[in-house]
């Protein structure tokens, strides 16, 4: 009982180590996993400030790309292997007596290729559909629930979007929440052209998005794509850019690092019960040493050396912190499957952290029982079996 | 057959109180043969204990000689002594000082398990034949607090027997037993001297003495009195005459 109690610490502090390695690495691997499945390769080019005026222009409302870049690109671009145009816009979608905030995407046909995107049903706008500016659209999911009742087929239906009536030719499969929390189903998907013409009445573009040839080549991409861009704005070599380029490859280097932070938090927390254990372990040990001094004197009157006396105590001392250690991971596994179970968060128990904070309790026990035992071996065999 | 086996010569033991000096032992001499049985006796504070602990190696000399199987007790590193009391002797104290909550086999296989030598099997065996010697072949797995004391101080001669050691130490063995029990141990004793056991004993009681053949009176750290026991007595022949109790 009293060494269950002592052993609390150490199946505390190892059982949070354990849990908070789990999560940690749980939430970091699927924001891996989701940063990719949005298209680990992609290339995203937003406008930028514009100088040319004199007057700094808000980032959004900057007007710095146009549809001659697009063009510009696909031209020039070698390590790039799809590129669209993206215009969007807010606004609220209608079938009948139902309707639903959304926005609406104007893209050409390569954007299913770079967002990893599938057509479960029907199909997605040709390039005649772009040419002509053709009110047709390809909906997701989220967009099929709120304006369909259960099992009416969507496809060749009429919708309305800001009072436009569009087609809907095809449905999205399913995608899911990104990282962000972004319901990636609740998009409309329509040909560029009919975006900016019908909806938004403009000429520029949003943004572009690419996808580079390989994960590999991205960094080069990502310089090729401003150096097409500057000339095509005529920037001199003293010109800032005028357009912001990211890649995927940036964010999710900046995610793990954050991720990264936070598991050095939690397992720093974790660290200090762990130590709270160690030395709850060295006053058991010191009791335990008090205690059995006669033991010791009586062990050392029938041959025990020092050592065997050092090593007996420092045995018991590892063996109290390893069945701690034991209990803490098959602890720490339940509370992971739990907060996995109950709060659905991402978790992942890694052999490496399992493997760590066993050692720390080996090396905790050896530590914290080193003192305790020192002390046992040195004492005098008669002044130990005197003891009273 | 004269061998000797414990050899003293002008032993003292100084024990440094503070600024005071107490002088346990002022120059001790004597040799034991094998195949002895020595009681020490003496008033309390005489030095009996100190010269025991000295002759056990778990205490050493201020001044003097002392070998033991001729071998040479001084300057001996800690683990030089602790492989003599490995050995050579069996210690056996007043308060038994068994293992608590360990049973009597692995109580008297203590001591081998600190001898590289014997095997967890040997071991078994060698406490099983000790308890045998000492009539416990029918507790071996009780553990101390399940035996009665005339019984624990059994198991501690077991385990003072089972390193087969060249003399055995007993300090007070019979001072905690009642005097039925005391005379009953002391037939355990003779009976090991008659197999060739060379026994120096402690004891503060002139009936349980005269169960030995020789006797050293200490007085003050002195021996004033060095003499063969005249009218050896048989536990055995004692214990008949007692009443039995039930
Ligand atoms: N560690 C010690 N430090 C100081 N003095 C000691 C120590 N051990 C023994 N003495 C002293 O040495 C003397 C002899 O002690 P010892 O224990 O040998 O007596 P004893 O004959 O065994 O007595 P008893 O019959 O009461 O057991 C005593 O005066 C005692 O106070
Ligand atoms: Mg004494």
């Amino acid at each position: 009982m009293r060494a269950f109690l002592t052993m609390l610490g150490v199946i505390i502090g190892v059982a949070s180590v354990i849990t908070m390695l789990a999560i940690g690495e749980g939430s970091k691997n699927s924001i891996k996993e989701q940063i990719s499945s949005m298209g680990s390769n992609m290339i995203n080019i937003r406008p930028g400030t514009d100088f040319r005026g004199g007057v700094r222009m808000d980032m959004s409302s900057s007007q710095s790309l146009t549809y001659k870049d697009f063009t510009r690109l696909k031209e020039k671009s070698t390590l790039i292997s799809a590129l669209s145009p993206l215009v969007n816009g807010g606004g609220q979608a209608i079938n009948g007596s139902k309707n639903w905030p959304t926005s609406i995407y104007g893209v050409n046909t390569e954007y299913l290729k770079i967002r990893k995107l599938e057509i479960a049903s029907g199909s997605m706008f040709t390039e005649a559909n772009i040419q002509a500016s053709a009110k047709v659209v390809v909906i997701g999911k989220t967009i099929v629930e709120n304006l369909f009742s259960g099992g009416q087929e969507p496809i060749g239906k009429m919708i309305r979007f800001n009072n436009i009536p569009f087609r809907i030719i095809g449905v999205l499969a399913e995608k899911g929440q990104n990282t962000f929390g972004q319901d990636q189903d609740d998009v409309i998907l329509a040909p560029y052209t009919t975006v900016q013409k019908r909806i938004l009445a403009t000429t520029h573009l949003q943004s572009i998005v690419a996808s580079a040839k390989s994960e590999e080549t991205a960094t080069q991409a990502v310089e090729e794509v401003s150096k097409i861009i500057r000339e095509s704005h005529k920037l001199g070599e003293a010109d800032d850019d005028d357009f912001n380029v990211f890649s995927m490859d940036e964010l999710i280097t900046t995610f793990s690092s954050t991720s990264q932070m936070l598991t050095i938090l939690l397992v720093a927390i974790a660290s200090i019960s762990l130590l709270i254990g160690g030395i709850g372990i060295m006053n058991i040990m010191y009791v335990s040493v008090k205690e059995r001094t006669r033991e010791i004197g009586l062990r050392m009157a029938v041959g025990g050396k020092g050592k065997d006396i050092l090593l007996q105590f420092l045995t018991e001392a590892v063996m109290i912190s390893i069945t701690g250690g034991i209990i803490g991971v098959l602890l720490g596994m339940s509370a992971t499957s739990a907060v996995a179970n109950l709060l659905s968060w991402p978790t992942a128990i890694t052999a490496y952290s399992i493997i760590i904070s066993f050692s720390v309790c080996v090396i905790t026990g050896i530590f914290f029982g080193w003192y305790p035992a020192r002390k046992a071996s040195s004492l005098d065999p008669i002044t130990a079996l005197r003891y009273e | 057959m004269e061998r000797p086996i414990i050899q003293i010569e002008s032993l003292k033991r100084d024990f440094a109180l503070g600024t005071e000096v107490v002088r346990a032992l002022r120059g001790i001499s004597f040799t034991i043969n094998k195949e002895e049985f020595v009681t020490i006796m003496g008033a309390s504070g005489s030095g009996k204990s100190t010269l025991l602990n000295i002759l056990g190696c778990l205490d050493q000399a201020s001044e003097g000689v002392y070998k033991i199987d001729d071998i040479m007790v001084k300057n001996l590193s800690g683990n030089e002594l602790a492989n003599i009391r490995n050995k050579k002797i069996g210690f056996i104290f007043q308060a038994y000082n068994l293992l608590p909550r360990t049973t009597a086999l692995e109580n008297v296989e203590l001591p081998l398990v600190y001898n590289s030598l014997f095997t967890a099997k040997q071991r078994r065996e060698l406490a099983l034949e000790a308890l045998h010697r000492v009539g416990l072949s029918d507790r071996l797995h009780h553990t101390p607090s399940q035996l009665s004391g005339g019984q624990q101080q059994r198991v501690a001669i077991a385990r003072s027997l089972v390193n087969d050691p060249v003399v055995i130490l007993a300090d007070e063995a019979t001072g905690n037993l009642d005097s039925r029990t005391s005379y009953e141990i002391m037939d355990l004793f003779q009976d090991l001297n008659q197999k060739g056991k060379t026994i120096i004993f402690v004891t503060h009681e002139p009936d349980i003495a005269a169960l030995s053949k020789r006797i050293v009176l200490l007085k003050d750290g002195r021996i004033i009195k060095d003499e063969p026991v005249q009218n050896f007595l048989l536990a055995k022949n004692i214990l008949s005459t007692l009443p039995k109790e039930d």
